[in-house]
């Protein structure tokens, strides 16, 4: 009778939970699909009329379709490049012995824990003398920068979970230290680089603070910070509806991407290759 | 193929704490050499330090006719199963197989001859699809030990490749890597802690202690003449007994018992030492009642009192306590505990016939055969019974033995797979 008596108070606890972090993006999702008009008007939580309307005008404004293709093109270069680094750090820290090793750590971590705010002003300034302002690059630097502490911690962890005889295995067989690395170290540790990935990845996407700081055009500006400049159909409507369409444009990949790679990471890949 | 001589060789790790000490060794082309000894005896270092994946502090490894010291891993072209496998989970099982191969830039129909050989050899052939997690222990083992022979490797080296399977199994294997080794004639070193394995694989069994190399022999030379405590202690199971004695002229006297030495050689090696530790191993005890009158004859009886009995169908074990002087006792708990054993109390381990009818909590007559008794001196050590003519001619009796072995396993072997394994 405990175990029911729990098991049910854990399912009203989850359910609880749910609605508690459901219930914003449900809200918006509804947001969105309402008229302009109704917001603010008409009373209910559900769209009186269910509209396409938001969705049309939000792929229609050039502000957007640019945004979103700087959004995209930005995340996944500073993604790709962040965790080719990371995994070759997070490789040297896990298993090599060389001074300065804890120095590294150290200074990755306090990197994470810088304010990014403090950091604005001084790249603003550096970026337009050196003409990195409102371009890509001018973007990717920072976010690489920032995403790289917390993908070295996460892979490092991974690489000292893999056997270290794995590696020496590989070095008897006739493997260079490079071969070694390449062909079984990451193989094995690709549920920790997908893990570093996405969350690099989130990080890119997400950001607003260097999107509306460091770009003034649809040159660079990606997605969070456009958000910000939407005015919607028409001057004379508040564009919240437009803007939840958007909003809800942008989340739709972050879900995707981790119904995607969720199960590769609870693959555990590592699993039989030590005794049983 | 090719031999292997250790010569001096040291491993002393950052804090100064010599691993292994100053081991001189030679593994000669196609033997099967076994180390062993209690854990953190320096097997395993020794082991990683032939193969080239733990440095050398200091002597000189010699692999073939080459100076290895400071030659990588890859390039020493020897192959080793480690303890836990090893195994490429992200491979299948003939890519596993194939691994070393590819590294060598091999083609690939000649990959896939190899392999399918090494299969069939092993029996794997209808697991090469599968991947390692889907394989059960004994399986893996198999797998591991293919990717170790499918190339030509100049020796394999084992690291307890068997102590993560069951008892069953370890048979098997056991039985297993010992044809496999005799088939393809590769020199091999093999680690364990298992003295059944150390006694059935090997042609030589090396015993290290804290580092340093005690004795090195053929399974019998160290069963029947150990150089010192360690080696007759750690050799055998049950192991022998030691028992403090005190001098007479000719005779024993210990708490099981008095009881003469009748050789001339024995009691000659005695020489003037009051106190000695006596070495008895616990079948050569018998229960009195068994043993017939020209046996009888050889030895000499002793009254004791059996503690507890233990019958195992094939035979019975008995235990009896004594009481010995505080500094033996001490000197004979650190010992045990160094083997891994850890005995509590000092008390002699009689193996007899399963047919005795010896009872726990009376007295017994046992019998001892005193002809195979050896004499320990207390404070070094060191057996000073050793018959050095003895050990000559075992170790010339297991050298005829080995050739006698391969000679009749070359013959045959040529038209199978194993041996084109290894010399195509």
């Amino acid at each position: 009778m405990e175990s029911a008596r729990s098991k049910s108070l854990w399912i009203a606890a989850s359910l609880l939970i749910l609605v508690w972090t459901a219930f914003p993006i449900l809200w918006i999702v509804m947001l969105s699909f309402k008229t302009p008009s109704e917001v603010g008007n008409v009373q209910g939580f559900f769209p009186k009329d269910w509209t396409w309307e938001n969705y049309e005008t939000v792929f229609k404004t050039d502000l957007f379709t640019s945004a979103l293709i700087n959004s995209i093109g930005i995340s996944l270069i500073a993604t790709l490049i962040g965790v080719v680094f990371a995994t070759l750090v997070a490789y040297a820290i896990a298993r090599l012995e060389f001074p300065g090793k804890k120095i590294i750590l150290s200074f990755a971590l306090a990197i994470a824990m810088f304010p990014v705010v403090s950091l604005v002003g001084p790249l603003f300034d550096l970026w337009r003398n050196i003409g990195l302002y409102d371009t890509w690059p001018g973007l990717i630097i920072p976010y690489i920068s920032f995403a790289l502490p917390l993908a070295i911690w996460t892979l490092s962890a991974f690489f000292r979970e893999i056997p270290w005889e794995m590696e020496q295995a590989a070095q008897v067989d006739g493997a260079t230290n490079w071969q070694a690395f390449r062909k079984v170290i990451v193989p094995l540790a690709a549920p920790g680089v997908f893990t570093a990935a996405i969350l690099t990845f989130f990080f890119c996407w997400n950001d607003f603070v260097f999107g509306i700081s460091l770009t003034s055009t649809d040159n660079a500006r990606p997605v969070p910070a456009a958000l910000a400049f939407f005015t919607g159909e028409s001057y004379f409507e508040q564009p919240t509806t437009a803007i939840c369409a958007a909003a809800v444009v942008v989340t739709v990949p972050v879900v995707i991407i981790v119904l995607a790679f969720q199960r590769r990471i609870v693959a555990g890949l590592t699993s039989g290759a030590v005794k049983g | 193929m090719a031999a292997i001589t250790m010569k001096n060789i040291v491993k002393q790790y950052g804090d100064g704490f010599p691993a292994v000490n100053d081991v001189s060794l030679d593994v000669q082309d196609g033997e099967f050499m076994i180390l062993v000894g209690p854990s953190g005896c320096g097997k395993s270092t020794l082991l990683r330090m032939i193969v080239g994946l733990e440095d050398i502090t200091a002597g000189e490894m010699v692999i073939g006719d080459r100076v290895v010291n400071k030659v990588a891993p890859r390039e020493r072209n020897l192959s080793m199963v480690f303890q836990n496998y090893a195994l490429y989970p992200h491979l299948t099982v003939y890519e596993n197989i194939a691994f070393p191969l590819r590294l060598a830039k091999t083609s690939n129909e000649e990959v896939q001859r190899r392999v399918n050989q090494t299969a069939e050899l092993l029996e794997l052939t209808e697991h090469l699809e599968r991947k390692p997690a889907n394989l059960s222990g004994g399986q893996r083992q198999r797998v591991a030990m293919g990717r170790a022979i499918v190339r030509q490797a100049d020796a394999f080296l084992f690291d307890e490749p068997l102590s993560n399977l069951d008892a069953k199994l370890r048979g098997q294997m056991r039985t297993e890597i010992s044809r496999l080794q005799r088939r393809l004639g590769v020199t091999t070193v093999y680690v364990t802690h298992d003295q059944t394995e150390a006694m059935t694989l090997g042609d030589r069994v090396a015993v290290l202690r804290r580092g340093v190399l005690q004795q090195v022999g053929s399974p019998r030379e160290l069963y029947e003449e150990p150089v010192n405590l360690f080696v007759a202690g750690f050799i055998g199971s049950p192991s022998m007994n030691f028992l403090p004695a005190s001098v007479d002229g000719s005779f024993l006297e210990t708490p099981l018992g008095r009881f003469e030495l009748r050789d001339e050689r024995k009691i000659e090696a005695v020489g003037d030492r009051s106190v000695v530790l006596v070495g008895i191993r616990p079948e050569h005890f018998e229960d009195v009642s068994l043993v017939g009158e020209e046996k009888k004859a050889r030895g000499s009886i002793v009254r004791a009192q059996v503690d507890v009995t233990e019958w195992l169908g094939n035979e019975l074990y008995a235990y009896v306590p004594y009481e010995a002087p505080e500094d033996l006792a001490a000197q004979l708990r650190d010992l045990s505990r160094e083997l891994d054993s850890d005995q509590l109390r000092t008390q002699a381990v009689v193996a007899l016939d399963a047919a005795s009818l010896i009872s726990p909590g009376r007295e017994a007559e046992l019998w001892i055969d005193t002809t195979k008794v050896h004499i320990f001196d207390p404070a070094t050590g060191d057996n000073l019974t050793r018959d050095e003519e003895r050990v000559e001619q075992l170790g010339r009796m297991a050298e005829d033995s080995r050739a006698a072995q391969r000679e009749a396993q070359r013959g045959p072997a040529d038209d199978e797979t194993g041996a084109s394994v290894a010399e195509s």
